[in-house]
C-alpha cells in the first residue's frame, strides 16, 4: 500500500489513521443506537486508542543511538509540529484549562498567554541554535559549551526537578482517566496509565514518542474540536463558535450584574458540607480587574510561564529531531500553530459551557430555577453522587443562586457536552482524547529525565567507554524506573501537596533560562559563572517558594510574587549572579569562542558529531 | 567587519524586533487590560479577545514571518544549509 521509505509516506500513513479513527468514532455512534452501554463505550475508546499508540510505539523500536536520542533527526516540520503540540498540551491543558477559564475568567486566561508566547522566545533565541549545536539533550548542551562534568551535572539537577513535579501530575492524569473509563481503583488505573506510557517510550524512545504523539495530537485535537463545534451549533450560539460568541460573552456580563458575583465565606462552605476542589462562579468572565496590583499579577504570570516554557526540556528537546536549523525555527511557528487549535478554542468552550448552564432563559439552565427541579435532572443527580457537583441552599429559599452551585474544572470538559444533550459517544470520545494529552505530555517528561541520566550521567560522566548495547539498555532501564518512581508518587495522592504544574516552569526558569541563553547569546559567558548562576538560581527559587507557600512557611508574597511565580525571583538571580561570576573569572578560551561563533552559522556541520 | 559578523548583527537586529513585538503582544497591552476592554473586537470586550485569541494569533504569525526573514538574512549571506548537511 504504502511505496518508498516511511518518512515520505508520512502524510499518507497520518491521513489512514485519521480517517480510520473517524470510522471508529462513527461505528461507536451506531453501537450507542444499537444499545452498546455508555461504560463499553467508554472502555473501547481508550483501549482501542491505547492499542494503536502502543502498536506504534513497537513498530519504532531501534538500536540507533541517534534514532533511540533524536529519531534520527529526520522529523519533517510539520509532523514535529504536532508532536510539540502532543508533547506540550497535557491532561492538564485538555481537562482542566476550560474548567480554570469558567471560574478564573479574565485573570486565569494569562495562563493562555503565557502558554503560547513562550514559543516566541524559544525560536528566536534558542531552538535553531541548540539544533546546530547537534546535542542530544539539553544538558549536553551545557556541559559542551561551558566545558565539564560539573556544570553537565548541575543541569541535570535541574531537568530533573523540573520535569519530575511535572510528570506526576501527568500520570496521576492518566490514573484518573483511565480508572473513571475502565471502572477500576485509581491505585490501579495508575499503573495501568503507566504502562501505557512506558509501551510507546520503551523500545524506541525519541522515535517511538514521536511517532506515537502525533497520532495522539490527532486523537486529543479531534476530541476538543468536535463538542466545541457541535455545542455551538446544536444550541444555537453560531457555526463557528471562536467569531460568533461575542454576544454570549456580554450576555454573561448581564446575567453577573442581574445574579451578583457573591463570594461565600469559607465558613459558610466548610458548613454546608462542600467537597474539596468544589468551587462557585465568584470572578467575572471577561471583566478586567482594576488597578496596577491586579495587571502586574497578569503579566507576572504570562512571564513566568512564557520564560519556563523556553527552558523546559521535554519541549526544547524536540528541535533536536529536525534534519536542519531551518526546519527547527518552522518547527516551532507550526508547533504554536497547532497549540493555538486547542487554545484559542478553551475560551469558547468555557463560555459555552457557562452560558449553558447560567442563563435561565435557556432550556438547559440551572441558575434561577427551584432546586427541586433541578436534582431531577439526570446529568446533575450523576456528577453530586460522585462528588464532582453540589448544591447548598445557603438563603434557603428553594431557588438555586449563582453563588449556591458548585463545581470541579474538569467538569466544564467532561460534561459540557452531556449537559448540551450530545450523544454518549462524545463522551467516550473525551476521555480517549484527555488520555492521549496526558499520556503524551508524560511520554515526553520520562522520557527527558531518562536521556538525561543515562546521556549525560551515566555515559558522560560514569562510564564513557560503554558501547551502544549497553547505553541503550541503561537508557530503557532508567525509564522504567522514573515511570515507576512517578507513578509511586501519583498513587499516594499527594500531587495536591506538590503543587500546582506551574512550579515545573518556575523551577525550569530559575535554572536553566539564562545559561542555555547566555551560552549562545553571550560569548562571554564562563563555565564559573554558569555553574554559579545555576546553583544560586535554583536554590533561591526553591527557597522563596519554600518562604511563600502556604503549606510550607506560609509568609506574604513580596510585591505580589506568590508560589506560582517564584521563578521571577530564582531567574533574577541566576542571571545577576552568573554575569558577575562571569565577569570575575577569565573569559572562555579560543576554542569555545569559535564553537559560539559556529553556532551562530546555521550552515555547515553540527559541533557535536552525528553519533555522540 | 567579517561576513560572520555582519550576519549576526542582522540576526540580533531581527531577534530584538521580533521580542518587541513579543512583548507589546504579550505584555504591554495587559497593563492596559481595563482600558482596552471599553473598546470591542467581534462582539468580544478587547482585552478579553486579546488573551482569548488575538495575542496568541500574534504569537503564531510572529513565529512565521520570523522564520522567513531569517531564511532571508542566512540567504543574503550565503549561510544557507545544504541538503547533506
Amino acid at each position: 500500500m504504502f511505496k518508498g521509505n516511511f518518512i515520505d509516506n508520512l502524510p499518507k500513513i497520518y491521513g489512514t489513521y485519521t480517517g480510520g479513527f473517524i470510522v471508529f468514532i462513527i461505528l461507536m455512534a451506531i453501537a450507542e443506537q444499537a444499545g452498546m452501554t455508555a461504560k463499553t463505550i467508554g472502555i473501547l475508546f481508550v483501549a482501542f486508542t491505547v492499542c494503536i499508540y502502543a502498536l506504534i510505539g513497537y513498530l519504532s523500536r531501534t538500536v540507533q543511538v541517534d534514532a533511540y536520542y533524536v529519531a534520527g533527526r529526520q522529523v519533517p516540520t510539520v509532523f514535529n509540529g504536532m508532536a510539540t503540540a502532543a508533547d506540550w498540551m497535557s491532561g492538564a491543558s485538555f481537562v482542566a484549562m476550560a474548567g480554570g477559564i469558567y471560574f478564573g475568567g479574565y485573570t486565569y486566561m494569562a495562563f493562555l498567554v503565557g502558554w503560547t508566547g513562550g514559543y516566541v522566545l524559544v525560536s528566536s533565541l534558542l531552538a535553531p541554535y541548540l539544533r546546530k549545536f547537534g546535542c542530544y539533550t539539553v544538558p549536553d548542551f551545557i556541559g559542551t559549551r561551558y566545558g565539564g562534568n560539573f556544570a553537565r551535572f548541575c543541569a541535570v539537577v535541574v531537568l530533573t526537578l523540573a520535569s519530575f513535579t511535572y510528570v506526576t501530575a501527568q500520570i496521576n492524569a492518566t490514573g484518573t482517566i483511565a480508572s473513571r473509563a475502565l471502572s477500576i481503583p485509581f491505585e490501579l488505573g495508575v499503573w495501568v496509565g503507566l504502562v501505557s506510557i512506558l509501551l510507546c517510550s520503551m523500545l524506541g524512545g525519541m522515535r517511538a514518542v514521536t511517532w506515537t504523539q502525533v497520532a495522539q495530537y490527532i486523537v486529543l485535537i479531534i476530541a476538543y474540536l468536535i463538542p466545541v463545534f457541535w455545542i455551538s451549533n446544536k444550541s444555537g450560539f453560531g457555526f463557528f463558535p471562536h467569531f460568533m460568541l461575542g454576544e454570549e460573552v456580554a450576555r454573561l456580563g448581564d446575567l453577573e450584574a442581574q445574579f451578583g458575583l457573591v463570594k461565600n465565606a469559607a465558613a459558610d462552605v466548610k458548613a454546608a458540607g462542600v467537597p474539596g476542589g468544589l468551587k462557585s462562579i465568584a470572578v467575572s468572565h471577561a471583566g478586567v480587574p482594576e488597578g496596577g496590583m491586579a495587571a502586574w499579577k497578569f503579566i507576572s504570570l504570562a512571564l513566568c510561564m512564557m520564560v519556563g516554557t523556553a527552558s523546559l526540556p521535554h519541549i526544547l528537546m524536540r528541535y533536536f529531531t529536525t534534519p536542519s536549523v531551518k526546519a527547527a525555527r518552522k518547527s516551532v511557528a507550526w508547533s504554536l500553530f497547532f497549540i493555538a487549535l486547542l487554545y484559542t478554542s478553551a475560551p469558547m468552550l468555557a463560555t459555552l459551557s457557562k452560558i449553558s448552564l447560567i442563563d435561565p432563559n435557556l432550556p438547559t439552565g440551572i441558575i434561577g430555577k427551584p432546586i427541586a427541579e433541578i436534582m431531577q435532572i439526570e446529568w446533575v443527580n450523576a456528577w453530586i453522587n460522585v462528588k464532582q457537583a453540589f448544591i447548598a441552599d445557603f438563603n434557603g429559599d428553594g431557588i438555586l443562586q449563582l453563588n449556591e452551585w458548585f463545581m470541579r474544572g474538569d467538569v466544564v470538559v467532561l460534561a459540557t457536552p452531556e449537559v448540551a444533550g450530545l450523544p454518549y459517544v462524545i463522551s467516550g470520545l473525551v476521555a480517549a482524547g484527555g488520555m492521549a494529552a496526558a499520556m503524551s505530555t508524560a511520554d515526553g517528561l520520562i522520557l527527558a529525565i531518562a536521556n538525561a541520566l543515562s546521556h549525560d550521567i551515566y555515559y558522560k560522566i560514569i562510564d564513557p567507554k560503554a558501547d551502544v548495547r549497553k547505553r541503550l539498555l541503561v537508557a530503557r532501564a532508567l525509564l522504567i524506573v522514573i515511570g515507576a518512581a512517578g507513578a509511586y508518587i501519583a498513587s499516594m495522592r499527594i500531587t495536591s501537596i506538590l503543587g500546582a504544574v506551574a512550579w515545573a516552569f518556575d523551577f525550569a526558569m530559575s535554572g536553566l533560562f539564562f545559561p542555555l541563553i547566555l551560552g549562545v547569546w553571550w560569548k562571554r559567558a564562563t563555565r564559573q559563572g554558569a555553574i554559579a548562576g545555576m546553583i544560586a538560581g535554583l536554590a533561591s527559587g526553591t527557597a522563596y517558594l519554600i518562604y511563600v507557600y502556604p503549606k510550607f512557611m506560609g509568609n506574604a508574597p513580596w510585591l505580589g510574587i506568590d508560589h506560582l511565580r517564584f521563578g521571577i525571583i530564582g531567574a533574577s538571580v541566576c542571571l545577576v549572579v552568573m554575569v558577575v561570576v562571569s565577569l570575575m573569572t577569565e573569559e572562555p578560551d579560543k576554542a569555545t569562542q569559535q564553537m559560539v561563533d559556529e553556532v551562530r552559522v546555521p550552515s555547515g556541520k553540527t559541533i557535536l558529531g552525528k553519533q555522540h | 567587519m567579517s561576513n560572520k559578523e555582519k550576519h549576526w548583527e542582522k540576526t540580533k537586529g531581527l531577534m530584538i524586533i521580533t521580542l518587541i513585538i513579543w512583548f507589546v503582544f504579550g505584555y504591554l497591552i495587559f497593563m492596559f487590560g481595563s482600558d482596552l476592554n471599553t473598546s470591542s473586537f467581534m462582539g468580544y470586550p478587547l482585552a478579553y479577545y486579546m488573551c482569548a485569541q488575538g495575542s496568541i494569533i500574534a504569537f503564531v504569525v510572529l513565529i512565521f514571518w520570523f522564520a522567513n526573514r531569517q531564511e532571508k538574512i542566512d540567504e543574503e549571506f550565503g549561510f544557507t544549509e545544504k541538503e547533506d548537511d
